[in-house]
């Protein structure tokens, strides 16, 4: 039994739930119950089960063993929409809207109101209403291709709460949002939350998780082993149930950036993204870019190593470099690692050889490509950065999230650059592989190279940089370092409040 | 790595199906003039093929190519007959009518690739408006009617398609050679490994230092090559050209590749497969010539059949990759 609960409420609950895919067993005897009005967060690491839980109470899949209840009853989904109908909706990562189609036709995408003619004015007043609800001020009438993807998100949840959803279910709702629109985010799961309906909440941010969720469950390779009420947990021993053990030095400790320039940047500009920017990065240093989204962050990062069109002067060891392109880059000892792993970084159908020396083939042979120094390659890159590949001719997109970031990782590192960008280092990836990945970086920087990590993450700028820049509306904002490298001072940057640290 | 799977060995598989059921319906089918016969069919075709396996690998498609060896045997043929008064009736003509088809259809392909990849329009709409003006051109050069090669040259040229070694003949040959280099380039070289880069996912590709545009022009620019190299080896054949020649080339070489197990949307380039592919169509049409079981007039519809088959039985391998 779960503490606390009562089977015999309406929502849906999993009793002693088991899932087998094959001969492997990736949830064990799992209890879980939703309330109505409660937010129920499910953390874990990738391939814990969260994903398995939420396939199986959305109706994508059957569990092999034990009962999804709904009214007290055991039920059987046949599938997502069947479970739809029974009030429970899943909202994805990757959103189910069609582009081109208005918000109001997408809110009633498959069950459009009206005979042999479509009643758009109905359409467009119940669409209204529902939007009125969620306090947006989306347009019923705006296409969805012009929608920012918080606008989008919630289309989303205004199409959920129109099916009459009594169960939402949110996988990393957070993860596309920048920090202003997760703060809407939690207006709105708040709002839900006084209505009644009851939230499954799926996140890697356990910072959101301790301010929203009413009910904790963690879960590790696929069993519940911690379950707690909103103030039981803080964030490290929500970390530690996750992982297992106590992650007392999760950031690895600063190093000592030497005095020399790797690294000189001036008057750099990217028209209509980036002004005016200049900086320098220090040998061996780890160099924080902190910025909302959309302070050109990204676009500067892009813009030094030629995959944008930008203006300004660039020194690498005090020489002035000309890079137009991403091989200028590479020739000047640049490389960057892009926050878009799926889309810009791996191809995910082709095989971890194929990606990890997609950007240095030359290396691999003059006119035939030497099929075994590329596996050399993977094998040195494998141990280095411990990949964990089931099987070698895998596909990249079979690989779990962490295990890509690694490949991209070592994919960005085989030009042998000294400088290095790194975009987002650790989004969507788990706990443990987190503390591996900023140890890869700070070792990176021990071997005197310089790392520039830009993030979202606050904790993990400060947590991972010897100084930080922030951005703002395409321009330095300021940079902070030692102790006033706080989240507050951060923050004030960012948002252009007065009170800047120095 | 190279292990066989269903997607390679299931058009094999049917092409040796259908020599086996060739070989039953009329021993006639298995006759070196006959093998010769669509072997040489099959080059224009299969020339065409391997260019138009790279550029659907790279994510692009042409369907220019049918008119443009068209327009390219009609310039060819005006420049050898416009040659001749001066250059005399020797190889050295015909060389020059070689070098245009050959060099025109470079710039062809140069200027499909350049109007996709620097003026940023889609494949399918350049290639469908260049098919439209190869098609007009030639027509118009041919003054609606046929363009003929002098007959003394056609005589000389007469063996670069029916000569060759023994019963192999030149296109033959030609096609086996070029077979072999695209196989070669697409599965061991940077270039077919960054076309395959491009096709699954450009942006990755240009996220990697691949010159995306550049590859993606080589692509044309080959298949324009190969498409004047068919032309050279298809004028000799009757000497002539007019608006209806390569009527339907791109449609078929298309569904060779297609056939082969290259996917449309590209990414994963087979040229073996194309090759298959290839003579799959040509051996369709063969035998349903040779034997009167069906009549030779529904070939397009098995033909039909075949690409539909084809198409379905990659997608439920894809399908079963997803489980």
């Amino acid at each position: 039994m779960v503490p606390g609960s009562n089977w015999a409420n309406d929502d849906p609950a999993l009793q002693d739930v088991s899932k087998s895919f094959g001969p492997i067993e990736v949830l064990h005897n799992v209890d879980l119950a939703l309330e109505p009005g409660e937010v129920h967060a499910l953390i874990g690491e990738n391939g814990a089960g969260k994903s398995t839980i939420m396939k199986i109470l959305g109706g994508f899949l059957d569990p092999t063993g034990g009962h999804v209840l709904l009214n007290g009853q055991p039920v059987a989904f046949g599938s997502g929409p069947e479970a739809e109908a029974a009030g429970i909706v899943v909202i994805h990562q990757e959103f189910n809207l069609a582009p081109d189609l208005s918000v109001a036709a997408n809110m009633f995408l498959g069950r459009e109101i009206g005979g042999w003619r479509l009643d758009h004015a109905a359409m467009r007043k119940q669409t209204a209403a529902l939007l009125e609800r969620l306090h947006s001020p989306i347009a019923p009438e705006a296409r969805i291709r012009e929608l920012s993807v918080p606008d989008r998100q919630m289309v989303e949840i205004g199409k959920a709460l129109s099916r009459n959803a009594r169960v939402l279910i949110m996988d990393e709702p957070s993860a596309v949002l920048t920090h202003r629109e997760v703060g809407t985010l939690y207006e709105q799961i708040d709002r839900l939350r006084a209505e009644g309906v009851a939230i499954l909440y799926c996140s890697h941010r356990l910072d959101e998780v301790a301010h929203l969720a009413d009910r904790i469950t963690v879960l590790r390779d696929g069993s519940v082993v911690r379950r707690a009420m909103r103030g039981e947990l803080d964030e490290d021993s929500m970390a530690a149930a996750m992982v297992g053990r106590e992650l007392q030095d999760f950031y690895p400790p600063k190093g000592q950036p030497s005095d020399e320039s790797a690294l000189e940047v001036s008057g750099l500009s990217i028209p209509g993204k980036v002004r005016d920017v200049g900086f320098t990065l220090r040998k061996g240093e780890v160099l924080g870019i902190a910025g909302l989204v959309g302070s050109g962050r990204t676009e500067l990062a892009e813009g030094l190593v030629g995959l944008r069109a930008a203006s300004g002067e660039i020194r690498v060891n005090g020489q002035p470099v000309a890079i137009n392109n991403l091989r200028d880059a590479f020739a000047s000892g640049l490389a960057y690692l892009t926050e878009d792993r799926k889309e810009a970084g791996l191809l995910l159908d082709k095989g971890l050889r194929e990606n990890l020396t997609l950007a240095t083939l030359e290396r691999f042979g003059r006119f035939r490509l030497d099929t075994a120094a590329e596996d050399a390659a993977l094998d040195k890159a494998t141990g280095d950065f411990d990949i964990r590949a089931p099987r070698r001719d895998m596909v990249a997109g079979k690989l779990s999230g962490g295990n890509q970031q690694k490949l991209l990782l070592a994919k960005t590192m085989l030009p042998d650059p000294q400088i290095i960008i790194i975009d987002e280092p650790t989004r969507g990836i788990d706990v443990g592989t987190k503390s591996q990945i900023y140890a890869f970086i700070r070792n990176l920087s021990a071997e005197g190279r310089s790392v520039i990590v830009i993030s979202s993450e606050m904790t993990e700028v400060i947590g991972l940089s010897d100084r930080v820049l922030v951005m703002r509306e395409g321009r330095l904002a300021g940079q902070v370092e030692g102790d006033s490298m706080t989240e507050d001072n951060i923050v004030r940057l960012a948002m252009g409040v007065s009170g800047e640290a120095a | 790595m190279s292990k066989p799977d269903l997607h390679t060995l299931g058009p094999l598989v049917a092409l040796i199906a259908l020599i086996v059921l060739g070989a039953l319906l009329n021993p006639a089918f298995l006759a070196p003039g006959n093998i010769t016969n669509v072997l040489a069919r099959s080059a224009f075709i299969g020339l065409i093929a391997v260019g138009m396996t790279f550029v659907i690998t790279a994510g692009g498609l042409d369907l220019s190519v049918g008119s443009m060896a068209a327009f390219l045997a009609g310039i060819a043929i005006i420049a050898m007959n416009a040659a001749l008064p001066g250059m005399g009736e020797n190889w050295g003509t015909i060389l020059v009518g070689m070098g245009v088809a050959v060099l025109g259809g470079l710039v062809a392909g140069y200027l499909n690739g350049a109007l996709i990849t620097k003026a940023r329009i889609e494949p399918f709409i350049v290639t469908l408006g260049t098919m439209g003006i190869f098609r007009s051109l030639v027509t118009w050069l041919a003054d609606g009617g046929t363009l003929s090669l002098d007959y003394g040259l056609r005589t000389l040229y007469r063996p670069v398609y029916y000569g060759g070694i023994g019963w192999i003949t030149w296109p033959i040959i030609t096609f086996a050679l070029v077979a072999f280099a695209g196989e070669w380039i697409m599965q061991h070289s940077r270039f077919g490994r960054h076309v395959e880069a491009i096709g699954s996912n450009d942006r990755v590709a240009r996220y990697s230092a691949i010159d995306v545009n550049r590859i993606r022009l080589m692509t044309y620019m080959l298949l324009g090559l190969l498409v004047g190299v068919a032309t050279v080896l298809y004028v000799p054949r009757l000497g002539s050209a007019s608006g209806s020649t390569g009527v339907l080339w791109e449609l078929e070489a298309i569904a060779a590749v297609i056939i082969g197990g290259t996917a449309l949307k590209g990414g994963t380039g087979r040229v073996w497969g194309t090759v298959v592919g290839v003579l799959i169509l040509s051996l369709i049409d063969n035998i349903l010539n040779l034997a009167d079981l069906v009549s030779p007039y529904l070939n397009g519809a098995i033909q039909g059949v075949i690409i539909v088959l084809a198409v379905i039985l990659q997608r439920e391998k894809r399908t079963a990759e997803e489980r």
